[in-house]
């Protein structure tokens, strides 16, 4: 017996009495609109490709797996819900818990719940306004908002660090970092423009965006573009969004790629730049590729963190006020 | 030497960055949607005091810094530096004034302080929390009285200037906290 064991919950029985009530407003919300709950599993012949993604991986051994299979836990349920509407699903969504290896600090762990949805024939600005009208709803009577507000990448780079982040060269997001007050970390590429915007972004940018209302953010540099279709134009951009309060990052969507070719281009891609950053390179989801090479209907998806958004409408600052047992207690 | 990376990241860690010895002082994990993530750190220099924000991408890795706290007894003061003995291995090492800094006031021989060690050199020393001293100098208070309110400066044996009670005169011995430099009691 250990009398100092933190076995009580982090978070407090009222702010779990919330989640609760928050989870069943998403369901009702939902239901009124016709869109089906749906379970899809966490374990997966497939981890994640994304660069920027650790996937856990455990093993399966039992009947038929006597050599043990390699399984991963999914980073987000994209893959399987993507099969479900390649089959005819109609729209979907689902609340499931998720994992990312090696994310933890106040607005991060590497256990945690994601409610992510789907809707056939919307592009991202028609989803937007759906994640608008879902967050509003949720958060009515508990945080005064001001009006949303929409603005693409470009324009708040412009807005907050002053330059284009599509035509700016390494050497000027260097020297913008700098000017910023960031001195800039050791072993940054000097031929990827990328890890040099996440930086602007995550230091100069974010803690601004948001205060008291929703912003959206749009339309990003095709490198970004993920899982979403890049719309020709000079430059071309990424049809993908996300949406912060507070200077917290709560949901990232899609106008979702459909053309399994160019998502097998992707899923290689992903992987050369693994590669390039010592990272292992990951088997591809061949079901999901099978999916969209059947038909994956025209569709705009969004992944929302439940426990963030918990976490603004608690009024609290860190993920472990909101969740009963947090990784440190797990 | 110890190399750390940015997952063992935590308040009070020693690291070494550009030369100088650091203590991070507070790290945060920050990661925009699907992006870089990175450790945003304040750190203290430990030869300066300043803070300073860094950030390194995670995975990254610095050298730590060898860096750590012992006792020792203050033993005299030469003219340029502050000697000290480790009780244990009588042991003896000298901090400069940089050092020794605002310390240089409670430091009264044989108490005991902490040194903090970078390769064996002292990077700043502080007294100890509660020093006992004589007062070699206060003006004579008002007869009679008791109150303490309102006070008046004493100067201590090592030339440190506190505040003290009217009552308290010439020749006795205080207690003072050199945490606040604030006068705690008479002690007889």
């Amino acid at each position: 017996m250990s009398p100092g064991r933190p076995w009580q919950p982090a978070a407090s029985l009222a702010t779990l009495r919330l989640r609760a009530r928050l989870l069943t407003a998403i369901r009702a919300f939902f239901t009124a609109r016709g869109v089906l709950e749906v379970d899809t599993p966490a374990l997966s012949v497939a981890g994640s490709t994304d660069p920027h993604l650790d996937s856990f991986v455990t093993c399966h051994a039992g009947p038929g797996q006597q050599q043990g299979q390699t399984l991963y836990l999914h980073t987000s349920p994209e893959f399987p819900m993507k099969r479900l509407l390649a089959a005819g699903s109609g729209c979907v969504y689902q609340i499931a818990k998720v994992f990312r290896n090696g994310e933890a600090g106040r607005h991060h762990q590497p256990e945690f719940t994601l409610l992510e949805w789907y809707r056939l024939g919307f592009d991202h600005h028609r989803l937007m306004d759906e994640v608008e009208e879902l967050v509003t709803t949720l958060l009515a009577e508990r945080l005064p908002l001001a009006a949303s507000e929409r603005l693409t990448y470009r324009e708040v780079f412009k807005r907050h660090v002053g330059l284009d982040p599509q035509r700016a060269s390494v050497t000027e997001l260097a020297a913008c970092a700098f000017v910023h007050g960031i001195m800039p970390p050791p072993h940054m590429p000097d031929a990827n423009p990328d890890p040099w915007l996440d930086l602007l972004l995550s230091h100069c940018i974010e803690p601004k965006l948001g205060q008291g209302r929703l912003t959206f953010l749009y339309d990003y540099p095709a490198s970004q573009a993920a899982l979403a279709l890049v719309r020709d134009g000079d430059p071309p951009v990424a049809e993908r969004f996300e949406l912060y309060i507070n200077g917290i990052e709560l949901a990232n969507g899609f106008h979702e790629l459909t053309d399994a070719g160019e998502q097998r281009r992707r899923f290689a891609h992903d992987n050369q730049a693994r590669e390039a950053n010592g990272l292992r390179s990951m088997a591809v989801d061949e079901n999901l590729l099978a999916a969209l090479a059947a038909g994956l209907p025209a569709c705009a998806g969004v992944a929302l963190g439940f426990d963030r958004l918990l976490m603004i409408a608690a009024g609290c600052s860190s993920l472990t006020d909101v969740i009963a047992f947090p990784i440190d207690r797990a | 030497m110890a190399i750390y990376t940015t997952n063992e990241f935590k308040s009070g860690l020693k690291i070494i960055l550009d030369g100088d010895p650091y203590a991070i002082v507070e790290n945060e994990f920050v990661k925009p949607g699907k992006g870089q993530a990175f450790s945003r750190v304040k750190i203290r220099n430990l030869k300066t005091g300043r803070v300073i924000e860094r950030t390194f991408k995670s995975g990254d890795s610095v050298e730590g810094a060898d860096v750590m706290d012992v006792e020792m007894q203050y033993l005299y003061n030469d003219g340029q530096f502050w000697h000290f003995m480790d009780p244990q291995s009588f042991e003896q090492i000298s901090a400069d004034a940089t050092a020794v800094s605002d310390a240089a006031k409670w430091l009264k021989e044989q108490d005991t302080c902490q040194l903090t060690l970078w390769n064996g050199v002292p990077l700043s020393v502080s007294p100890p929390n509660f020093v006992i001293m004589t007062i070699i100098e206060t003006d004579p208070g008002l007869k009679g009285d008791t109150s303490g309110g309102g006070g008046k400066p004493a100067t201590l044996e090592t030339g440190a200037v506190v505040r003290v009670p009217l009552f308290v005169q010439t020749g006795e011995v205080i207690k003072v906290d050199t945490r606040t430099g604030d006068y705690v009691s008479r002690v007889k």
